[in-house]
Order: C-alpha cells, then structure tokens, then sequence
C-alpha cells in the first residue's frame, strides 16, 4: 500500500519535473525572440490547471497516507500556486500576460520561478524514490 | 506649423545642398580615430563653460578662448549644482518655460545630437555602475517622441543602408571610423566595414570620407526601406468608422459634427489613390454600408446576429475612396437623418468591433470608434462599476483595472492584423474607461475622452471635439509599423510606457503611428559601465507611410558617462524625472494600489534630495536643500499627488481619474507637464518687452507665476494654460478697460456665465491676448478649450484645484510639503 502511494507520487512527480523543464525552454524562446509574447503566454496558460492539480495531487496522496513530514514539504508550492492564480486581476489574460510580461523584469522573475520548482521538484523526486524503495523493501 | 502636417522632408537622394555648419567641418588630423570629437571628450567640461574648438595641430596661443582660464580651475560649482534651500527662496520658477538641460558634451557632439523635443534622458550624465544610479534614488529611462512632426528631416535613399553586423544599429553621428574603411559600432563596440557606395560623398563629391555623409552627420534621418524591410507589400491607407447610433448618442448630437467634419476633410485624409474607407453603425444591431461603384445610393445592411458575427457582403463594404466618393458623401450627409427617431438604447459594441476588426484584418488599417455609454449587450458587455459615494474617498480607489480581457484580446488581435483602435468616447455616465481603454492600448490607438458631451448644452466640448477631429483625421499617419530602441552594451531596458504591443524583448508593434504619440522605457545598468566615455541609445521606426513607402525613421542620442554623485545630480533633467515618475505612479496605481503610488512618489523626492544631502554637500546647512537642477523637483510631486490622476479626498469621477493617468503615459513630455504643473500668466498687463514676432504678429511673453491664490489679484484677469483645458479667470476689479477692449463687456457683472470664445474685437488689447492665446493654441496637436470664468462660476472650483502651491481640506500646501519632506529627510 506504501508503495503504490509513492510509486503514483513518483510519477506525479516526474510529470511536473517535465512540466517545469517545459516552462523554463518556452520562456527562455521568448527571451531569445524564437517565439512571441502572445504564443508563449498561451502555451504556458494552458499547463498553469494542470500543474496545479498535480501539486494538489500529490500533496493530497501524501495526507491520504499520513506522511505529515512530506505533506509540509508539498504545500508551500501548491499553497503559492494557488495564491497565483486566485489572484489574476480581473483585466489580465491568465497568470501569464503577454502585454505584461516584458514589464518590471516579470519574465526574469517567471524564469526564477520555474528555475526553484524544477530544482524542488528534484528534491522531491529523490524523496520520493528513497521512500519508494525503502517501503518496497519493508513490504 | 505642428497642426497641418509638416513639409515634405528635404530629400538628399540628389543630395542638394547642406544645412550651414555640416560643411564646415574641419578635416580631422591624421591619426587613429576619425572622430575629432570624440576624441576630446576626455573629460565632461562644466555646464556653462565655454566649450571650444581644438583646431588641427595643438591651440596656439591667439586661438585660446578667455573661459579657458576659467575653466581650468574647475573649482567652480556649475550651475547644476548651485545649492538652493527650498524653504527660503520662494520663486523657484523661472518666468519662461524651463527648458531642456543640455548634456555635458563637447560642442562638435552637442551639436549633433538628437533634439531633445524627439529623445530625452531623465539623467543627462549616466552613472557609470547600478550602485551608484541606486544612491542617486532617481529613475533612469528615455522619453521619446519619435514620429513627431519636423519642420527639417533629411530622408535618404541609399541602396545600402550601413548597419553593424552584430546587433543591427544603424550607422550614427556617433560611432568612430578606425581608419577610411572600418567604422566601429558604438553600441555594441563591433568592427564593421564600410561598404564601397558608401565611401562616395555626393555633397562634397569627394571619395573616401564616409563620416560626411549625411547619415552619419544627422541624429535624426529617415531612410527610405528597400524591399528587405517588407514582411509584404505596403499596405494602403485604410479607414474604417465605426458609429455608435444609439438613442443616447443621438441626444448628443456627435453625429452631424462628425459627418460635416469627415465631408470637409474628405480629400485630406493622408493617403493616395489606393485610400479605403468604410462604415459601420450599431446599436443593438450591427448596420454595414454596402458603397460599391455604380450604386445609386449607399445600401445599408443589417446584421442582427451579434453572437455570431459574419460579414454580409464579402467587398465592397470597404471601398476606394477615390471611385466612390461621391457615395461616401451621400451617406455622410444622410446619416445624422437616417437615426434621429431611434429609440434604441443598448449598444452592442463588443460585436461591433469584432465586425470591425475581421473587415479589417485582411489588409490592416484604422479603426475610429466613437461611442456614449456604457456597451451593454453581447459580447464585452460591461457593468457600472462606479459608486458615486467614493468618489471622494480619501482611501484607496477601486475599478482602476479592467474588468474583463476581452478588450485586450481583440486589441492583441488587432495588433496582430496591423489594425490600429482609436476611441472617442462621449458620454455623460460612466462607461469603464479602464476597460474600454485597453482596446487602444495594446492596439496602438489613441483615446479621446469628452466628457458630458451634448451640442447644445455644452458648447465648449462641441468645439474641441471639431478641432480634434480635423487634426485626427488629416494628421500623418504611418502604418504596420515596428520600433525598437538599442542602447549601448551595459545598459538594458526593463519597462515600457506607452500605446503598444511589446511583440518579443525591445520590439514595438505599432499597427499605426502617429505624431501625437509619446513613449517611455525605464532602464538599469546591468553592466558596468568602464572605459566608456560616452554611450548612445537609438530608436529605429519602420513604418509604411501613407503614400505606399517603406520608410525608417532613426534617431540617436548620446550622454555622458560619469562617475561620482555629484555629476549625476548636475545632469539631472527634472521634467523627465517628473514624466518617467507619472509613468511609472499609474502602473503601480492599477498593480498595487493609489495609496501605495501616492507613497512612492512622495518617497522618490524624499528619497534623492535625501541622497543629495549625505553624499554630495559638502558643508551642513539647516533648511531643505537642494541642487538647482532639482529645485522644482517637490514641487513637481505635489503637482503630481494633487493631479486628478492621483489624488484623493476631492470627488473625481472615475473615468475622468482612468483618462487622465492615460494621458499622463500617452502625451509627450511638453504636454503631460502642463498637465501636471500648469502655467500661469497675468494676461490684462501685457506688454510687448521680450515679445516674440512670428509671421508679422507680436506675441507676447508674460512671465510664468506660481500656481497660488497669492499670486492672483482682484484688479487683473488671469490666464491658465492647463494642457487640454484653458481657463481666464477675471478679478472682481478687473480694470473695465481690460473688459470692453477684449471681452466686449461694459463691466464685471455683464461677462456672461459660459463663455468660451474671446470675441474678435479690433482693439490692440484684444488683438494681443487672441495672438498669446492662439501661440499657445498652435504649440500642441489638441485643442484646448477656453473658460472664461468669473469668480462665482462654476468652473472655478476646476480653476482652484489647479492652484497646486496651496493648502485645501484633503492636501497639504507647498510649504507644509517641504516641512514634510525635510522632517522624513531628517529622521
């Protein structure tokens, strides 16, 4: 039972590792001119749900299992993710706006973003496979 | 002058004969650098000295200047830095308009440079590290008017057009040439050659001096763009109206001032003989007008499906002008008719513009879209956000963001089809400007805003609405264009102001430009800035005029690059810091909140003289000091925190607040500062000491005054020149000479309650204020409508707010705000 628990965790964490990678090349093309501000806001808009759900997800699979120390670790960004996007401005075309997004150094600071959550999502990945392996063994 | 469109440039194809001064450069002495100028400017000379000319060979003893002496000791404060104590002397303003400051460059630069009416830097000496930009707590950005009307502007056709291999800038009066055939880039330092055809200088007819060239001895140039700078062919000049013709906008009248309008200035639209026009009405339904050639009347056809919007003819809703225009006229003289008994009262405008834009976007174009009220049915239905309570909230003010993207969206589509949105909104209720507004924003447009507009009971707006229309309607217009601005290596653009779409990193798409527009981007210092005397920025636009021409129009500036505290307080341009301060005050209005802008604003003036006063004064003085280049910087911010944009506890409607924080990032520097600081003249003593003469008038020049009831008197008339809005204000005693001679009136009592009009009398008096008075008419674009107010009118209150130096129930006086910023300094 342990093990399925991480092995899904696992997986989950692996698509958002993927959908991090994801993020960081679509913003790096904006900065080097290969796409525009309209088709790379879009494309990232679309992955915003998805990658929310996942967090929640594998937030939600821990406090299933009661790992309280593992469930802390998730919710910080799932806490953050969801601060983002409840608070778009009601004028704004998603949690990523291409009219804004050459302003005030926000892609700079989208890049960063997506920068933490890769290497987080990392940690978590190796959490997540010491436990997997540790509770495969156990069983 | 600026309200036709200016004279054709000077076309230098033939290369006819120079401006004076550009053929008189010396030949430069033979060493490495090509650039004499350059190669002097080892050190910044003080504002003020005499800059000279270091003739070829070292200066003989007969050719040394008197001011050199002087200006070898360099122990003299420049005038920059003269230190004022803003809590002693009171006249701070100088009587005329303050001028631009000039940057610390040798003359040979200086004179080269951009003007500063087209490029101007809030810090004419840039600071040399961030950290040292950081301790001056000023912003760092540009200010530019690029496609302003010229009176002189050199265009070249070339069949190369020389630009730097590596980062693409367009060769400049700045760079340097190595030797006869390498010049290098003074934006990115890269070595380039120089092509053969470039080596041959028709003016001169010599060969082998390519830094005579006229591209590279003007700032401002426009080249003409071969086939390379065109994505397709150039489009034409498309026009497209789009009419709200509700009941409501019936009331008012707009729509016969409009027709008459268009029918007058038919043949001046900017365009040649490919020019189309079309039109569009709607109320709840959405009306086309089918102009074919050869019909006998135009036919109107109705589109009632406004969820689903389709086009019902596939052409001739859009037509030649030149074939159809006597159709255009017919339905310009029948349309007022054709809607007066309408009863409808909803507006369907999201529909509207969507008709609109798929019209549109095969070919690109403009879009003129005149509405008066709120839209509310269909798609982009708005609702009334405004409580009137709070409009004189002294809290924070809500509603200033849109309320929904789907305005933004259409722009963004717009944009993306070269279609340019410019709004007219006339109306007396709330309409949601914050959200209509986005439709011109990110589309390039402009917005006009006519508040309570109706043809009788407000005359004064039916005037400014006819004059705005002629000058909109005949301006220059350039189409599917593109900007972008470079600066030097080291220094990187991380904001921008403006109408625009900003496509990828530094890339303005401007589906259509106008010289009405201003922009402005803010900047850091990413890298250090060593071993760089001087750097450049330059804004490039590409854009199709209306003839069908492919054209680039390049403007380069450079400043000095200084290192210590005190030099980039000495070149601090205040009015730029003030415009880039408004700027960036109405993002953070709609990011953060008012209350949060209002605090940085208060905060930047508290914070440089704060600055000025640990680093660079040398002796400790009690009182608020401050460099003289920075005088009128706290008055400025006041003038700021009690601007309809910003302030509080005064009621103000919403979209009043919402246009006016538009036009402070739309106009071009001159004007958002008569916005903000209006200026005020005594009118009824005018003399002609220091007048100007211009086309046989005699213009006078009556001093500037401080905006304070202090400075009105009972015995004179007043005149305020607000930007968009003018106000003669009379004194209770006005002289009754003043009164017959140019109002027409026998005495006070008799100056009639709504009068907008100075009558034409044949009086020297009157000649004279209709001269001041249309002078300063004729220096802007708009039209400035004129109040001529008594003291119990009902204007005065608008009169009195402007009165920025004095104390009211919600804001501080000038003096109070001194004592507020010295007592933060101090703490």
């Amino acid at each position: 039972m342990e093990a399925v628990v991480f092995i899904l965790s696992l997986v989950d964490c692996c698509a958002l590792i993927f959908l991090s990678v994801y993020f960081i090349i679509t913003l790096s093309d904006l900065e080097c001119d290969y796409i525009n501000a309209r088709a790379c806001c879009s494309k990232l808009n679309k992955w915003v749900i998805p990658e929310m759900v996942g967090q929640c997800l594998s937030m939600m699979l821990m406090l299933v299992s009661m790992h309280w120390f593992i469930f802390l670790l998730n919710m910080p960004v799932a806490a953050w993710n969801i601060y983002r996007y409840m608070r778009i401005p009601m004028g704004n075309m998603g949690v990523f706006d291409p009219t804004e997004i050459h302003n005030r150094g926000l892609l700079k600071s989208y890049m960063k973003e997506a920068m933490i959550k890769l290497g987080y999502h990392l940690l978590c990945f190796f959490i997540y496979l010491y436990s997997m392996i540790l509770a495969l063994i156990n069983e | 002058g600026p309200t036709q469109p200016g004279p054709p440039g000077r076309h230098l194809g033939h290369y006819p004969s120079l401006p004076p001064g550009y053929q008189n450069t010396p030949t430069p002495p033979a060493p490495s650098s090509f650039h004499p100028a350059i190669q002097a400017a080892t050190q910044p000379f003080t504002q003020g000295a005499q800059p000279y000319q270091q003739p070829p060979g070292g200066p003989g003893p007969a050719q040394l200047s008197p001011s050199l002496a002087a200006m070898s000791l360099q122990s003299n404060t420049p005038e920059g830095l003269r230190v004022v104590n803003l809590l002693q002397e009171r006249n701070l303003l100088p009587p005329n308009p303050v001028p631009a400051p000039t940057p610390c460059l040798t003359q040979d630069l200086q004179k080269l440079n951009c003007s500063p009416e087209v490029f101007r830097c809030t810090l004419t000496s840039i600071p040399q590290t961030q950290s040292l930009l950081n301790k001056a707590k000023l912003p760092l950005g540009l200010l530019l008017h690029p496609f302003k009307d010229l009176s002189q502007l050199p265009v070249v056709t070339s069949s190369t057009i020389v630009r730097c291999r590596s980062c693409r800038t367009y060769i400049n009066p700045f760079v340097s040439f190595l030797d006869q055939r390498r010049w290098k880039c003074n934006l990115c330092y890269r070595v380039n050659d120089v092509p053969e055809e470039f080596m041959y200088n028709p003016v001169s007819r010599s060969y082998g001096e390519p830094y005579k060239r006229p591209e590279v001895q003007n700032a401002t140039i426009e080249f003409i763009a071969p086939s390379e700078y065109m994505l397709r062919p150039p489009q034409p000049a498309v026009y497209l109206f789009v009419l709200d013709v509700s009941h409501n906008a019936v009331e008012t009248g707009y729509l016969s001032v409009f027709c008459q309008s268009l029918l007058d200035n038919i043949n001046a639209l900017p365009g040649d003989s490919r020019t189309k026009v079309g039109f569009i009405t709607f109320d709840s339904t959405i009306h086309f007008y089918n102009l074919q050639e050869g019909l006998s009347q135009p036919q109107m056809l109705i589109v009632s499906d406004i969820e689903d919007i389709f086009l019902p003819t596939p052409d001739s809703l859009l037509v030649n002008l030149n074939e159809s225009k006597e159709l255009v006229q017919d339905l310009l003289k029948s349309l007022p008719n054709l809607f007066e008994k309408t009863m409808e009262t909803q507006s369907a405008l999201g529909s509207a513009l969507q008709a609109a834009f798929k019209l549109l976007s095969p070919s690109g174009g403009r879009m003129s879209v005149f509405q008066t009220q709120l839209p509310n049915l269909g798609v982009g239905a708005l609702q009334s956000r405004e409580d009137p309570n709070q409009r004189a909230s002294a809290k924070d003010v809500q509603h200033l963001s849109p309320a929904t993207d789907f305005y933004k969206k259409l722009a963004l589509d717009c944009s993306g089809q070269q279609v340019a949105v410019d709004l007219f909104l006339l109306s007396a209720q709330y309409c949601d400007l914050a959200s209509l507004g986005c439709i011109s924003r990110y589309s390039a447009g402009s917005v006009y805003y006519y508040p309570s507009y109706h043809h009788q009971h407000n005359p004064a707006q039916v005037e400014r609405f006819q004059k705005d229309l002629k000058r909109y309607l005949t301006r220059k217009i350039g189409f599917e264009a593109v900007m972008r601005i470079r600066c030097t290596k080291g220094l990187s653009i991380h904001t921008f102001h403006g109408n625009f779409f900003v496509r990828s990193t530094d890339l303005l798409s401007l589906p259509n430009v106008n010289p009405d527009a201003g922009f402005a981007v803010q900047m850091s210092i990413e890298e250090n800035l060593d071993d760089m005397q001087i750097v450049s920025f330059q804004a490039a636009l590409l854009y199709t005029s209306s003839k069908g021409e492919r054209r680039i129009r390049v403007h380069t500036m450079c400043l000095p690059v200084v290192n210590s505290l005190s030099d980039v307080f000495a070149g601090a341009d205040v009015q730029a810091i003030t415009g880039l301060l408004a700027c960036m005050a109405v993002d953070r209005s709609v990011t953060a909140s008012l209350s949060d802008a209002r605090d940085a604003m208060t905060n930047a003036a508290i914070d440089s003289l704060s600055s000025y006063r640990q680093s660079a004064l040398t002796i400790q003085q009690p009182g608020l000091l401050a460099p003289a280049c920075l005088r009128l910087f706290p008055l400025y911010v006041l003038a700021l925190l009690k601007q309809k944009a910003f302030r509080t506890g005064t009621s103000t409607r919403l979209d009043d607040r919402v246009f006016a924080m538009y036009q402070l990032k739309y106009q071009p520097l001159a004007f958002a500062l008569l916005m903000i600081h209006p200026a005020l003249y005594r009118v009824d003593d005018m003399n002609d000491e220091g007048a100007l003469n211009i086309n046989d008038q005699t213009i006078p020049q009556p001093r500037v005054l401080q905006l304070s009831v202090e400075k009105l008197s009972r015995e004179g008339a007043f005149l305020m020149d607000a930007g968009i809005v003018m106000y003669l204000w009379i004194g209770r005693n006005c002289h009754p000479s003043f009164l017959s001679q140019v109002l027409g009136v026998p005495n006070y009592a008799a100056v009639p309650e709504k009068l907008h009009l100075l009558p034409e009398l044949d009086t020297a008096e009157s000649q004279r204020t209709r001269a001041f008075i249309g002078w300063l008419r004729d220096q802007r674009p708009f039209f400035p409508s004129l109040h001529i107010i008594r003291d119990e009118s009902q204007l005065k209150p608008h009169f009195m707010q402007n009165m920025i130096e004095d104390r009211t129930e919600s804001a501080l006086s000038y003096y109070e705000f001194l004592l507020h910023v010295q007592q933060q300094i101090s703490k």
